[in-house]
């Protein structure tokens, strides 16, 4: 029997119109679907029954089910940079001129190669590749992960750039209700009656989930009740909006499709809402089960709900000669509306021995058969459903009679959705009547105030007869795991499970018999439940089968653990505004759009962008570095030093506080002096330095580094806060508030005093590691006259609005000077021809000042500063730390930072031993010659010995341990 | 080109001031030295148009006011405070201060800011985070202003931006 | 993504808009401690499961720093309070009891009041 026309019936399709033909291709194929239409019920009316192939044995797939829960029917959708693997054609909807892919196949969906899997099936059990790939070992590696990397995933990944526009919003309601069918639309009405916020969301674009599917008057209900809902002002309805993931304290994330796979319209694809939820009423409906029958996977089986929504929703006849197989009353729905749509209904097969409700009842009237006590012992068919071998479901797969039909229909039973109400710790019970995990209404997911954050109604707590008035009475429904019950071991190996990944009931049993008892475990032995449905249709009947194996109760068994999210989000709408130019707040300095105009190439340093060096024509950014060093040791250059931090510490007690904050004495620097500070935490490690300035008898201003402005300043009023609250002191982080220039050379005092301004900036008025303020060029200026480059140097701080003018005026008038602006890379570079130590490269955050012989930094009359205490633990006064020298190395070749010095011997992990690391090292345009600083192993007792540093080319490099200061070392030149 | 959202305009020309004190002991100087009473937590106090007064922390307030009257604001501060145990401090150029104006400038404001805006009193001041950087948050008429640091300002403005885009109104569709 | 209310501003700030900051409560020891008070105030860490003391500052709000009882386990925040206190208050350890009765202060004072 094969699938025949016509498949889109006369009449019917609560969904669709069929005014509006939509055209899409298919693998190349040009198919008409209309508006309304899933990609799944366009395929289905086009005649396409066969939509994927599995991943593993690729077989021939066609969809099983009619919602988020669909395994099988995914596609690769789109082109370029809007191209999306393993989309659900259940839940996307048709929009013109769609472009699919089928997966897992090559070189076409109906004539696969690698279905080969399938005919040695037996040969790939569970746990294959953790048995066979093991010997040799080196095959791993070289032979085996290559080719299981390239055949293994499931789609492709898409390689543009995502083109579409995404974005995130935040929400506020007391009251979240997740969920809009008949429990939820009621729930929301009630809770809207208590006059908080109320929000609902329901993943599909329709509203009411299966009531008006499943129930005469379910379309009216539902109406009534959203009638209801939108005259209120505090009730939003929010439709196309997945809840997926519930996290602590309520806080909520949807997602919400606003023009998916729709780029023209223009407006943001998706949006992520993060919804903090006051209480989550989780009305999330229920999820039919398959039945583990032997070839339960062939096209055309598939489950009783999905068969009757085609019907429904689409008006599509997923077959004409349709059999019912069944555990429970629910299925015998799917017989009647098949009948009521002109399908033919072959029979229903129950697999209770008593059937006397209603709806069988109702069934056995229009004259379909009904065989009770039965199962189905094999779907016949290859790439489509063509019959069934009936057995007793007592028995163990004796054929008693077959019966042509080119669709089976199955129901195991319905799980209730309990992903959300699990997500935050929420915990099930097994309902043993009934057949499900339902939530445990004494173990619910807490909220910050330690009461339940989340009530589950209607089907998502069990509740499956949750229509009220509008409900039939239904007979019990009978657990079936395996079908027949005594199956034999040829039935149980083309039983699936999880259709996806391709696990089957005999890859489970074999589980249990090797050892994989904890549900978490066979997990993953199996891969059941890992694709990217996430286990929705096979997790229960998986958990059953393991249960049985194990001879255990399913409860005692449990479930795997329910993740976020629900189903599968874009990375899209999870980074939002957070791409291109707005990935990072990008920090600009007032100076910022001087540097660009001139050619800046940047660098970030945190999140601010400095210029790295000027570049000019026919220069690359070293050559521009050399370029920068020389004018400045020759002439004068201005840095902009606008992102070195500024805080403002003023108070009484400002002095002690910051002598506890430093190493140094800052309580005793005069006013109008400048002191160069270490600041340690408690561990005693180097955490950031700078010069700190003292403005008035009880103002110091500290300047931090480019990246410690914040942490500094969040240091700083920690220990204010939260140990010395009784301590006079306020402080305020003025970093953005000033521009500063750094005007460093022998020429800076010549060219600033061409500036007009009633700032003495002579030797006499204004020495080294002094301070004035006043105007400069008519703007109001501190000068501090200090030196991060070893020459003469002077820093000027200006409001932040005027640092562009005051820095093109000096570039104006310093242009017979050869005035050249130098970025962070001259910086480090002359720092180092200095000795001066950089955070960040002399320290890693287990280096001590003391290590960098910075001794004369730290206060020895000082009672107590922070550190102080860790700096005398043994390990820190263990003198045979690493400590800072100078490096030069032997061959004239700048050794690579980070180089690690080597000593004879091996340490336990049979590693050569180290006995120190470079930790800057560049070549000095000053000098003409490598330069280097690095920690060495009683390094400054060593003065002059080699040290070896082994390459990753196997080749050595030498070094000579000297002193750190390569250049000026009296320091004349800083003191102009 | 649908219209945006909102409209979003960056505001210059405008002093801030930071003061640092005990406002329980302080409060009635400041009050008189800037013209306006102390607001209550998380509040703004305006007197219309020219001058703002918002609680920034329990020792924090920062006054808005014209840039031209941020010298003489400074001034008479200080020596109201003077005495006291206090700082007053110029931040007018660490500031970015954008106008977001029109319809829907609450939705633009939803979609960046984790902010519960019905919650937000009309004179109420909410220090927060627009997407990745800090902003703190009041109603000005049609609108809120928002103010974040200079050095991302280029950055809120794109935020602002973005999020003001056509036709992406939050009400549910 | 916890939610706490700011002590000093009466905010109530996201997670995001908090940083945090380790056990609260810890005393400081200075030069004068010994080698085993100073190892244990900087590395022995409660690490409790169940009702924990904690420092957060509300880095995108007022910028202070304040204090929670929180549990680890269940998420439940049983108060916050302002850093400058030495220990959470009555109200708050009333709360943990309510919450997790075996749960007794480690702190004189209140264990007195609780058992008396």
């Amino acid at each position: 029997m094969s699938h025949t026309p016509p498949f889109r019936l006369a009449r019917g399709g609560r969904l669709i119109n069929r005014a509006f033909q939509l055209a899409f291709r298919f693998d190349g194929r040009h198919l008409r679907g209309v508006q309304g239409d899933t990609l799944a019920s366009a395929l289905l009316a086009s005649g396409q029954m066969l939509m994927g192939r599995s991943f593993k044995y690729h077989r021939p797939r066609g969809p099983l089910a009619s919602g988020a829960e669909e395994p099988n029917a995914l596609f690769g959708l789109g082109q370029g940079g809007r191209f999306e693997p393993n989309q659900r054609a259940s839940t996307t909807a048709l929009v013109a001129g769609m472009v699919l892919r089928s997966q897992n196949c090559w070189p076409s969906l109906d004539a696969d190669v690698g279905a080969i899997n399938n005919w040695l099936s037996p040969l790939f059990p569970a746990g294959f590749y953790y048995k066979t790939f093991i010997h040799p070992r080196p095959f791993w590696k070289h032979v085996f992960e290559p080719i299981i990397r390239r055949s293994a995933g499931l789609g492709r990944a898409p390689v543009d750039p995502d083109p579409d526009r995404y974005e995130q919003a935040y929400a506020f309601a007391e009251v979240v209700v997740v969920g809009g069918g008949i429990a939820g639309l009621t729930a929301a009405r009630d809770a809207a009656d208590k006059g908080g916020r109320v929000i609902v969301l329901e993943q599909n674009p329709v509203w009411g989930g299966r009531t008006p599917i499943d129930h005469d008057g379910g379309q009216a209900a539902i109406d009534a009740l959203l009638a209801d809902l939108r005259g209120r002002d505090n009730v939003t309805l929010r439709r196309n909006t997945m809840a997926t993931g519930l996290y602590d304290h309520g806080y909520l994330l949807a997602r919400e499709a606003l023009a998916d796979h729709d780029p023209n319209q223009g407006i943001p694809r998706q949006r992520l809402w993060r919804i903090r939820a006051g209480h989550v009423i989780s009305a999330t409906g229920a999820l039919e089960r398959p039945l583990s029958f032997a070839c339960n996977d062939v096209p055309g089986v598939m489950l009783a709900s999905a068969v009757r929504d085609f019907i429904v929703d689409y008006g599509v006849a997923p077959g004409q000669r349709i059999v019912v197989v069944t555990n429970n009353d629910d299925a015998y729905r799917t017989a009647l509306t098949a009948q009521a749509a002109g399908l033919e209904v072959v029979a229903v097969i129950d697999a209770r021995s008593q059937v006397k409700g209603d709806l069988p009842q109702a069934v056995r009237a229009a004259g379909i058969p009904v065989m009770t006590g039965k199962a189905i012992a094999k779907v016949k068919g290859g790439t489509h459903v063509e019959g069934v071998a009936i057995c007793d479901q007592a028995g163990n797969g004796r054929v008693t009679a077959t019966l042509d039909c080119d669709v089976v229909a199955m129901s195991g039973g319905w799980s209730p959705v309990v992903h959300l109400y699990s997500h935050c710790g929420g915990r099930l019970t097994w309902d043993e009547p009934e057949a499900m995990f339902r939530p445990d209404p004494t173990r619910p997911p807490l909220g910050t105030d330690g009461k339940s954050m989340v009530t589950v109604l209607g089907a998502a707590n069990g509740d499956l007869r949750c229509a009220g008035d509008l409900e039939r009475s239904e007979g019990a429904t009978m657990p079936v795991w395996v079908m027949p019950q005594n199956a034999a071991y040829r039935l149980r190996a083309k039983m699936w499970l999880d259709f996806q990944n391709d696990v089957k009931v005999s890859d489970v049993e074999l589980a249990a018999r090797e050892g994989y008892a904890s549900v978490e475990h066979a997990k993953r032995y199996t891969t059941l439940g890992m694709a990217t449905d996430q286990g929705k249709v096979s997790n229960i009947n998986g958990l059953a089968v393991l249960s049985n194996a194990l001879n255990q109760p399913l409860e005692a068994t449990g479930t795997t653990t329910f993740r976020p999210p629900y189903t599968p989000l874009t990375l899209g709408t999870i980074a939002a505004e957070a791409k291109g130019d707005t990935f990072q707040p990008l920090r600009k300095t007032p100076i910022h759009v001087w540097h660009v105009r001139n050619g800046a190439s940047f660098e970030p340093v945190g999140h601010w962008r400095r210029p790295y060096s000027y570049p000019r024509a026919g220069e690359d950014r070293h050559s521009a570095v050399t370029r920068e060093i020389l004018a400045v040791r020759k002439s004068v250059g201005t840095l902009d030093a606008s992102t070195l931090g500024k805080i403002i510490v003023k108070g009484p007690d400002s002095g002690r506080f910051l002598d506890m904050m430093y190493t140094n004495m800052m309580s005793t620097l005069p006013v109008g002096k400048c002191r160069y500070g270490l600041m340690c935490n408690e561990n005693g490690f180097l955490m950031d330095d700078g010069v700190v300035a003292r403005l008035s008898a009880d103002t110091w201003l500290c300047h931090t580094t480019t990246g410690g402005a914040d942490r500094i300043h969040g240091h700083m009023e920690d220990w204010l806060q939260c140990e010395w609250w009784d301590w006079q002191v306020y402080t305020a982080n003025l970093t953005e508030q000033y521009a500063q220039i750094a005007v460093a050379g022998p020429k800076a005092r010549e060219l600033l005093q061409r500036l007009p301004g009633t700032i003495d900036l002579g030797q006499e008025a204004l020495p080294f590691m002094t301070w004035a303020e006043g105007e400069l060029a008519g703007i109001p200026a501190r000068v501090y006259r200090i030196s991060f480059s070893g020459e003469l140097s002077y820093e000027i701080a200006v409001p932040a609005g005027r640092g562009l003018a005051l820095w093109e005026q000096l570039h104006d008038l310093g242009r017979d000077l050869d005035i050249t602006p130098y970025g962070t890379e001259a910086m480090h570079v002359m720092r180092a021809e200095k000795g001066f130590i950089m955070i960040g490269d002399e320290t890693d955050g287990t280096v001590i000042p003391q290590d960098l012989g910075l001794h004369w930094a730290i206060s020895k009359k000082k009672p107590d500063y922070i550190g102080k205490r860790a700096q005398a633990r043994s390990f820190m006064k263990d003198g045979s730390r690493w400590q800072l020298v100078g490096l030069e190395s032997l061959d004239g070749r700048v050794l690579p930072d980070g180089a690690y010095a080597v000593e004879p011997g091996v340490n336990a992990n049979g590693q050569r031993k180290t006995q120190g690391r470079v930790t800057s090292s560049y070549h000095s345009p000053t000098l003409n010659r490598p330069i280097a600083m690095g920690l060495v192993r009683h390094g400054p007792a060593r003065m002059g010995q080699e040290l070896e540093f082994p390459m990753p080319s196997g080749e050595v490099m030498k070094a000579r341990i000297v002193d750190p200061v390569f250049y000026d070392k009296e320091g004349t030149r800083l003191n102009g | 080109m649908a219209e945006a959202l909102a409209h979003i305009a960056r505001v210059t020309g405008l002093g801030m001031v930071s003061i640092r004190a005990d406002l329980q002991r302080a409060g009635d100087a400041i009050a008189e030295a800037a013209g306006l009473a102390v607001p209550g937590m998380t509040r703004i106090v305006t007197d219309g148009s020219r001058r703002a007064l918002g609680w920034m922390s329990p020792d924090e307030l920062l006054l808005v006011l014209p840039a031209a009257e941020r010298a003489e604001a400074l001034a008479t501060l200080t020596d109201a405070l003077a005495g006291e145990h206090a700082l007053v401090v110029d931040v007018s150029d660490a500031r970015a201060v954008f106008d977001v104006t029109g319809r829907h400038a609450d939705d633009v404001i939803r979609k960046l800011m984790p902010v519960d805006l019905d919650e937000l009193p009309p004179d109420g001041l909410r220090r927060s985070r627009a997407a990745q950087t800090a902003a703190a948050l009041w109603r000005i008429p049609g609108g809120f202003r928002l103010i974040g640091f200079r050095s991302t300002a280029d950055y809120l403005r794109m935020i602002l931006e973005n999020a003001a885009f056509p036709r992406s109104q939050l009400a549910a569709r | 993504m916890l939610i706490l209310t700011c002590p000093y501003c009466g905010v109530k700030a996201e997670e995001t808009e908090l940083s945090p900051g380790g056990e609260a409560h810890l005393k400081r020891i200075g030069p004068k401690g010994t080698a085993e008070e100073f190892e244990a105030y900087l590395f022995a860490r409660k690490n409790i499961k169940g009702v924990h003391f904690e420092r957060w500052r509300h880095a995108y709000g007022c910028n202070k720093w304040f204090l929670a009882a929180r549990d680890t386990h269940t998420m439940q925040v049983y108060g916050t309070y302002k850093a400058q206190t030495a220990h959470a208050t009555d109200e708050i350890v009333a709360n943990a009891r309510q919450a997790r009765a075996e749960w007794v202060p480690d702190w004189p004072q209140a264990s007195e009041a609780v058992v008396a």
